[in-house]
This record gives structure tokens, sequence and C-alpha cells, in this order.
């Protein structure tokens, strides 16, 4: 538990510091950026925006370096991270919140299935080497290995069409209105098919590859010889002795693809031009959207860590080498 | 002599396949009779450890078993073939009649379970009818057994010595009291202190709970101690195999003796140490008669040519040992 509390009090510390790093960058660059943006928006920002903007990038000339630091945090603690120059007048925060559920659903339900099937199948191709798993590996790795945007074209292009069942474009249907009942979430699923099918086979190659080696190496060790010699069956052999020492390096990795679920598929999201948090960050960088840019980092930050506390905790509830108490 | 409990049978085990296969185990007899210790002798690469895997059928590929047969006589019933068991028939066979003790104590335990599930397992296995909470007292009681305090049971291997994940070990192999214990240099990663502890123990399981004993070991000094009888492997073959006291005194095969005089005596007067010039052949260069000829202090005429046949020699205590050697005529071969 004191491992725990430690662990939780770096990653705050982390996190502080990130968010001062946010904070102070905007402060670093040459010039002024808010009357760069001023010239580009020719006078459609008000008064009001223009005073919060100078806030924000910290050139606010009648406040003091630290007094904007006390104001930046405060804002963050009540969740105000501006306004966004692209979509004025909306929150920052409100543009995220509407884009972060359509990103966490497709990426990280696709990532924990790919996770699954790839440690599965990865099991399965390590513990009887040289069965027809082994004979999958090739494909995928050719297909993990073609280029993400090209790939998803190519699905685009062959799959997706006027009469295709497989839409090639948004999350949903136009003219639906997002909420929980039977005309939304079907479209929504449907719109999503694409797209996760693409992630899946861009990135499950990468869990069977790591899990085979990792089955390999463990069923070489004395302790699955002395399992065998044990008499146990076959099957309590490969899962409860093999896989569950071979999955440890692979649940680091996969908490870490927990982390950059949020802001890792730029590339998925503008593809199928999905309404997530990689492509909101596409059309912040285009349009020159600072605060929602520095919002969507935060938030990138935030995941970044929290996989992280994520992993530490796994490995300590899986590998007992990692507790501390005696 | 009393009833023999495992009789190895002319066995054969190769490494690899066809012409590339490299002969580790060649033409093995031997029997183990119940409740003795017989010990298993040779140099790195004689052959002793694939002999005991492939007699409990734990051979990794490439490992094959190219011939022979290990017969196996039960308390109760009748005697059969390990080698041909299903694979249903083998799983009961491990560890409830023949349990073994590994090499690499560091690594014999999976080191993400504890203890008590690592030993229970082994009963969840064999005995399905037995409730959690008798499994639980059998496991506690195996540790008492060997030495280890029962509430080191939530212990994971990671929180113990090596000796003492080594006791564990043979707390687990005796847990569904086998006829048969194989210990594969059970000690050779303990220091020497902890390694007469743990033999010491393992002599007096032995003769409280009766079961007999396959010690393989480089150390014939330690085998000379502790076993019944001694066989000498050289080059995959057995070349020597007699009551431990007479090997000690008289060995016969020059190769045994040359492991005799590798080691020093504790009493008697000082002598040079040899050793065995030389080193062990090349399993897939084989030399041609009797493999040790080129290393031989007594080699002569026939060692060359033929391979000697393993048999009764003709001194007077013949009946009770056997030799592979030109030098010593045997009356009659053993297998």
């Amino acid at each position: 538990m004191r491992y725990v509390l430690q662990r939780i009090a770096f990653y705050v510390f982390t996190a502080w510091a990130a968010m001062t790093i946010n904070f102070f960058i905007p402060r670093m660059i040459p010039g002024d950026p808010v009357q760069a943006l001023l010239a580009r928006f020719q006078g459609q920002l008000n008064s009001d925006a223009i005073e919060s903007l100078y806030v924000l990038f910290g050139i606010d000339k009648n406040s003091s370096l630290w007094s904007d630091y006390v104001d930046y945090w405060g804002q963050l603690f009540r969740g105000d991270l501006g306004l966004s120059f692209s979509a004025f007048p909306s929150p920052v925060s409100e543009i995220i919140g509407e884009a972060l559920p359509w990103t966490v659903a497709l990426v990280g339900i696709t990532t924990v299935i790919s996770f699954l099937l790839g440690t599965s199948l990865g099991v399965l191709a390590g513990w009887r080497r040289g069965s027809w798993v082994d004979g999958l590996l090739p494909v995928t790795t050719f297909l993990s290995s073609v280029p993400y945007f090209w790939l998803g074209l190519l699905a685009i292009f062959l799959l997706a069409g006027p009469d295709s069942f497989f839409p090639s474009s948004g999350g949903y249907e136009g003219g639906l209105v997002p909420a929980w009942d039977q005309y939304f979430i079907p479209s929504a699923i449907q719109h999503s098919l694409l797209p996760a099918l693409t992630i899946l086979i861009s990135s499950v190659s990468g869990w069977i590859l790591s899990m085979r080696n990792m089955m390999v190496t463990v069923a070489a060790e004395d302790y699955i010889t002395v399992a065998h010699a044990k008499g146990l069956s076959e099957r309590r052999v490969a899962l409860s002795y093999a896989a569950r020492n071979a999955l440890l390096p692979n649940v680091s990795g996969f908490a870490l693809s927990l982390g950059f679920i949020v802001g890792g598929t730029l590339l998925v999201e503008i593809v199928f031009s999905y309404p997530g948090l990689g492509f909101l960050l596409f059309r912040a960088v285009g349009a020159k959207d600072y605060p929602l840019m520095q919002g969507i980092f935060l938030i990138i930050t935030i995941a970044v860590l929290v996989a992280n506390l994520i992993a530490d905790i796994l490995y300590l509830l899986l590998d007992p080498r990692t507790r501390k108490e005696g | 002599m009393s009833e023999p409990v495992l009789e190895i049978r002319n066995l054969n085990v190769d490494y690899g396949l066809g012409e590339q296969a490299v002969h580790a185990v060649r033409d093995v007899n031997l029997t183990l009779h119940r409740g003795e210790v017989l010990g298993l002798a040779g140099e790195s690469g004689s052959g002793k450890s694939t002999l005991a895997y492939g007699l409990t059928r734990l051979l990794a590929p490439p490992g094959v078993i190219t011939g022979g047969e290990v017969v196996y006589h039960p308390e109760q019933g009748e005697a059969y073939d390990v080698l041909a068991l299903s694979d249903r028939g083998l799983r009961e066979f491990r560890w409830a009649e023949t349990a073994i003790v590994f090499q690499g104590a560091m690594n014999s335990l999976n080191p993400v379970h504890k203890i008590s599930t690592q030993l229970g397992d082994v009963l969840a296995a064999h005995e399905p009818t037995m409730s959690a909470h008798s499994r639980q007292a059998r496991c506690r009681e195996m540790l008492k057994l060997v030495g280890i305090s029962p509430d080191r049971m939530d212990a994971y291997p990671h929180q113990l010595s090596g000796g003492m994940r080594q006791r564990v070990m043979i707390g687990m192999a005796l847990i569904l009291q086998p006829q048969v214990v194989i210990m594969d240099e059970p000690t050779t990663a303990l220091d020497v202190v902890m390694q007469r502890q743990i033999l010491g123990q393992l002599i007096e399981l032995r003769e409280r709970l009766g079961f007999s004993v396959i010690f393989i070991t480089h150390d014939l000094s330690l085998l000379v101690e502790f076993s019944n009888r001694i066989a000498i492997m050289y080059g995959g073959r057995i070349v020597e195999e007699a009551p431990a006291a007479s090997l000690y005194r008289d060995s016969l095969h020059p190769y045994s003796a040359g492991l005799l005089s590798s080691f020093p005596a504790l009493r008697g007067p000082r002598r040079e140490l040899t050793g065995i010039p030389g080193s062990p052949p090349d399993l897939k260069g084989m030399p041609s008669g009797c493999s040790f000829h080129p290393r031989c202090p007594k080699v002569f005429e026939p060692c060359a040519g033929n391979i000697p046949v393993l048999g009764r020699p003709t001194t007077p205590d013949g009946a009770s040992r056997s030799v592979a050697c030109w030098l010593h005529p045997v009356v009659e071969s053993v297998g």
C-alpha cells in the first residue's frame, strides 16, 4: 500500500511538472502570440476574449508571473481551459468533452480487443510452435507494416461506397441527434466498424508477436519442466505457469497503449473524419487554435500518466516480486 | 536383494532425427530396487540427466526415445511400461509414482504463485476428491517434514533462500508418497554446508518413508557416502555398476578409477590427485570401440575395435557388479 501511495505521489508530481511546462511554453515563444492571432481573426474577437488570451498566454502586463500562475491553476481546477478560437465562443472544455467519448469508445474498445485477441493467439502460437497460428504470423506482420493511412484509404476504397454497408466517414448518420436511443446507437456502431477493423488489423500483430516470443522464452524455464513432471494438465501448465509469466512484459505494454488511446490515433480519425480527439487536434493545429491545442495536450498528458499508474498497479497485482513488503 | 521397482531395458535416447541425430543414451540397462539409493555418476555430457528425463518422458524436443522400455512395478498390481503409457496415464504416473527434484533449485518454482499454491496443485491434479482444507493441511505437513516453518506457506519463491527452495522442492516431491524419487544434481546450486544438511535430511526421510532414489551427480565422493549402489556413465553408456563400497575400494573400469582419483581422501596417506587426461567425447563423433579408449591409460588391442559388453566380471564379488571393459572378461552379459 505504501508503494502505491509513493507511486501516486510521483505521478501527481509529474502531472504538476507537465502542467507547469504547459503554462510556461507560450511565455517562452518570442513575439506576441495574441497580436498574431488578432491579426488572423481581424477583429472577430471581442475584448473579453482578448483579455482571456493575454491571461492564458501569460502576457497580461498588469499582473506578475506568480499571480498568473496561481490564476492558471485556479482555472484548471474549475475545469476552465479557456475559449476556443476556431469555435468561438465555445469553451475548450466543452469541445473536448464532445470529442473525447468518441475516441475513448472507438480506440479504447479496439485496443482492449486487440490486446486480448493478440495475446490469446500469441499464447497459442508460442505453446504449440509450428501449428496453424504460426502461419498467421507473416500475414499479420505484413498487414501491420503497411502504413496506416494507406490501409485506411484502401479500406474506404474497397469496402465503403454509396451502396455499401460501411459508411466512409463521420461518427454517425447525419441528421441524428446523439442520444442513447435505438436510432443513434446502431448508426454509431455501424460507423465505427471500419475504423475499428483497420486499427485491429494494424495493431494485433504486435501483441501476437511479443506474446509468442515471451511464451517461447518462458517455456524453456525450469519451472515449466517441473510443472510437466508434476503431472498437471497441459492446460494448467500452459495458462497458470507459462502464460501467466509470459504475460508480465505485455501488461506494461498494454497499459502504455491505453495512455495513447487519447492522443495516438490521429491518422485513424483523419482518414475516417471521425469526430474524436485526434481529428479535433488536427483541426486545432490547422486553425492555430492555441487554447484548444493546450487543452488537448493536457488531456493527453493526464491520460498517459493515469495509464502509467494503472500499469504500476497491475504489475503489483500480477508480479509478487515487485511488492516490497516481506 | 529386494525386488525391483524400476527396470530400464535397452533405453536409447537421441537428440535430433535421422543422420544428424546425436545418440545421448545408448543401450542402457539399469535396475532400481525397492528402498535403495542408486547413484548415477559421470562427467558432463555423459548422458545421466538425459537418462533421467528419458525415463520420465520429459525430454524437450529434439530429444526422442528411440528404443527400449522402462518397466515400473507399482506397490500393488501389474508392472507396466512407462514409455507405452497414454498421455492421460502418463500424467497420472508422473509425481504420484516417480517424482523428480531438479538441478536448478533457484528456478524450479513458479515465481508468481505462492508456495501453498504450487504444493496444492499437485494434490488438486492427482487427488481431485480431496477437500481444500485437507490439501492445506497436507501441504503444511510436508513443509514441516522438510524443516520449513508452516507459516511460510503463503510466501512467494523469491522470499525464500536457495536452500529453502530446494527443501520445498523435496517436500513437493514427497507429497504424493512416490515409490521413486529422481534427484538430478539436487545440491549443485547450493553451498557445501547446505548440501550436507539437505542430503542428511533426505537420507533420514528415505529411511522413514522407504522410497527409492536415483541420485544423479558428477560428484562421486557424495555418492560413495550416500548411495547403496553406483552406476558410472561414459559417452551415453553405463561402463560400471557396483555396490558403493566395492566401487570405492576396487573399481574395475579405468574410467571409474580415474573419477575416484580426482578427489582427495579424508584419511590415509597423501596421494597425487590425477584426474583423467583429455576431455569427454564429442557425442557426434564417438570413438570406435570402447568410447573411453583414447583417454584410457590401460588401452590395448581390442579397445579400439570392438565395444565391450556390460556383464558380470570373474572377480569373487562378480555376482553383485558389472563392468564393460576388455580388461575384465565377463561371464554373463547384463540385459
